[in-house]
């Protein structure tokens, strides 16, 4: 079984970001960039799932910019087999990002698409669920632990309560939580291996896929700042503070 | 065109998110209806018929429907949609699994986590975990929006909204529910608590956890944890605060021991007071506190407990 996992290049999580000055985004030039860490556990679930014979071959995804190859080269050296970048320097919105999985889905026919619940830059939580929507498969998300089987997936999920499990048919897609896994870092000689394993490059328009963002982003503002608080001394100077200042006890 | 809220439910009650969704969903379009659909979803469709403001609720009653799968759900959100210019969700564990894949459906971009109603078509939404806002404006005729229930007023109760029938789409035949693990306590729920008491990597282990539970119960209050205390698994996921968690604002926010990453500061700091204790007074958790205290919670917490019992 192909095993397709998707991996989106994105600010790396450790950089305070900083809203451009012209509010139409955030700055992005000479910020460090890293593959978004819910991906990196969708690639490692994607190896586990290699290393235990249950998939054949994995190819990892991207879509964006041609610096995209850097995140697929990521996903290679920990342990993907080939890449494919549908190369784009235009604003990819969730939507037209699960369409072109779609086209390269139905080129490549994997049992599962594994995809990271959510990107921390745009926080939409999204793409996981279109794919499968878009493909009419069915959907695992927050996945908190798989068991592959008989051609199901038993998905045990993270929901508002705490868990719940879920059986769900391949072909599926599973958006990955983050106690899913924790995944490895990619050592040398896996990183100088990776540099000579193929990354395929196609353009939207040759997958047929209209990318144009239904969501027009008017502003990008700093959000409101929390007026500086106070240092108390003690546990009596703070129940004194909660009662008769904030009055919330 | 009226605005469609979909609503969660235990089949008891629509979730005290929905009365949330309800007044966000006002502001998109003054007429406002709610699906509910389930098996034996009649008490919960009464509730949701209780919210001011429903103009009508939609009961749905099938088999599929009972335990909420998306590849059931979405469907009939489908089928739905077409008469409204907005589908609503509160974006909980719910909306944020159905919404999307009635999105993608339905050939629309979906606005996740709004906080803000501008106009019709335009939304506030948090990105990169709350450090930066973003105003954007949907071009879909359908436009699907979930929003964060802590930034919208709930809409009160005393309705008496009509309710319909309607039929339901049947089973996708994709997916089983196969059991829940919840999450058992007397406590209030997190993201309705209006006392949040929240512990992080400092406490050390799940033992030391029962320490923050006594305090908790004193106040009233829910309990919560960083992502570090989950990941180390002193606290179930159900717990965590964060980006990727839940998003808290109550009126009061005790984080203990938590050092204040990017991502838990993403999930609380629309609290009104924001109390901080932690031996590190360099940590970030205490640039977003109205209150910190530096020092070692060992000690601190149960004086604390003690201090608020002597009320």
């Amino acid at each position: 079984m192909k095993v397709l996992v998707a991996v989106k290049r994105v600010i790396d999580y450790n950089v305070k970001i900083r809203v451009k000055a012209d509010n139409t985004g955030v700055e992005t030039a000479n910020v460090k960039m890293s593959m978004n860490p819910f991906d990196e556990i969708a690639v490692e679930e994607a190896i586990r799932m290699k290393e235990k014979g249950a998939a054949t071959e994995i190819i990892a995804f991207s879509a964006g910019p041609a610096q995209c190859q850097e995140t697929i080269r990521t996903a290679l050296a920990m342990g993907a087999d080939r890449g494919v970048l549908v190369q784009t320097d235009a604003e990819l919105q969730p939507l037209a990002v699960a369409k072109l999985l779609k086209a390269v889905v139905d080129k490549e026919q994997p049992g599962l698409v594994i995809v990271g619940k959510q990107a921390i830059d745009d926080d939409s939580n999204q793409t996981g669920q279109m794919l499968a929507a878009l493909l009419g498969w069915s959907v695992g998300t927050f996945a908190n632990k798989l068991n592959v089987a008989d051609g199901t997936v038993e998905v045990k999920r993270e929901v508002d309560g705490g868990l719940e499990n879920i059986k769900i048919k391949m072909p599926a897609v599973i958006t990955t939580d983050l106690r899913l896994n924790e995944p490895r870092y990619a050592s040398l000689p896996n990183i100088m291996k990776a540099k000579k394993k193929p990354i395929e490059t196609l353009a939207p328009d040759a997958l047929g896929v209209d990318v144009a963002p239904r969501l027009k982003t008017l502003k990008v503002e700093e959000p409101p700042k929390r007026k500086s608080g106070i240092k108390v001394k003690t546990v009596a100077e703070l129940v004194e503070k909660l009662r008769n200042e904030a009055g919330v006890i | 065109m009226a605005v469609l809220v979909v609503a969660a439910h235990d089949g008891k009650t629509v979730r005290a998110n929905v009365a949330n969704a309800v007044a966000a969903a006002a502001q998109m379009d003054p007429e406002v209806h709610v699906l509910v659909a389930g098996s034996n979803a009649g008490e919960a469709a009464q509730s949701a018929a209780a919210i001011q403001g429903v103009a009508k609720v939609l009961q749905a009653e099938d088999a599929a429907y009972a335990n909420w799968l998306a590849e059931d759900i979405a469907p009939l959100v489908v089928k739905l949609a077409p008469g409204y210019s907005h589908v609503v969700m509160a974006a909980d564990s719910v909306g944020k699994n159905v919404a999307p894949r009635a999105a993608a459906l339905l050939d629309v971009a979906q606005v996740s986590e709004a906080i803000q109603v501008v106009s019709p078509d335009t939304f506030v939404r948090p990105i990169y975990a709350g450090n930066a806002m973003a105003t954007v404006q949907s071009t879909d005729k359908i436009k699907i929006v979930t929003v964060r229930p802590t930034n919208f007023k709930a809409a009160a109760g005393g309705g008496s909204a009509a309710i319909e029938q309607i039929a339901g789409t049947g089973s996708a035949g994709l997916s089983s529910f196969a059991g829940a693990e919840l999450s058992k306590s007397e406590r209030p729920e997190l993201t309705s608590a209006k006392i949040v008491v929240s512990g992080g990597r400092g406490l050390q282990s799940g033992e030391n956890f029962k320490m923050l539970e006594t305090l908790a119960d004193k106040l009233g209050a829910g309990l919560g944890a960083s992502r570090a205390a989950v990941d180390a698994g002193y606290v179930p996921n159900d717990y965590q605060v964060g980006q990727t968690g839940k998003v808290v604002a109550p009126d009061l926010y005790i984080a203990i021991g938590i050092s204040g990453a990017i991502q838990h500061l993403a999930g609380m700091k629309d609290s009104k007071t924001i109390v901080a204790i932690n031996k590190d007074e360099e940590a970030p958790i205490f640039q977003v506190a109205d209150y910190g205290l530096v020092g070692d919670l060992f000690q601190i917490v149960p004086e604390l407990t003690a201090a608020i019992e002597k009320k």
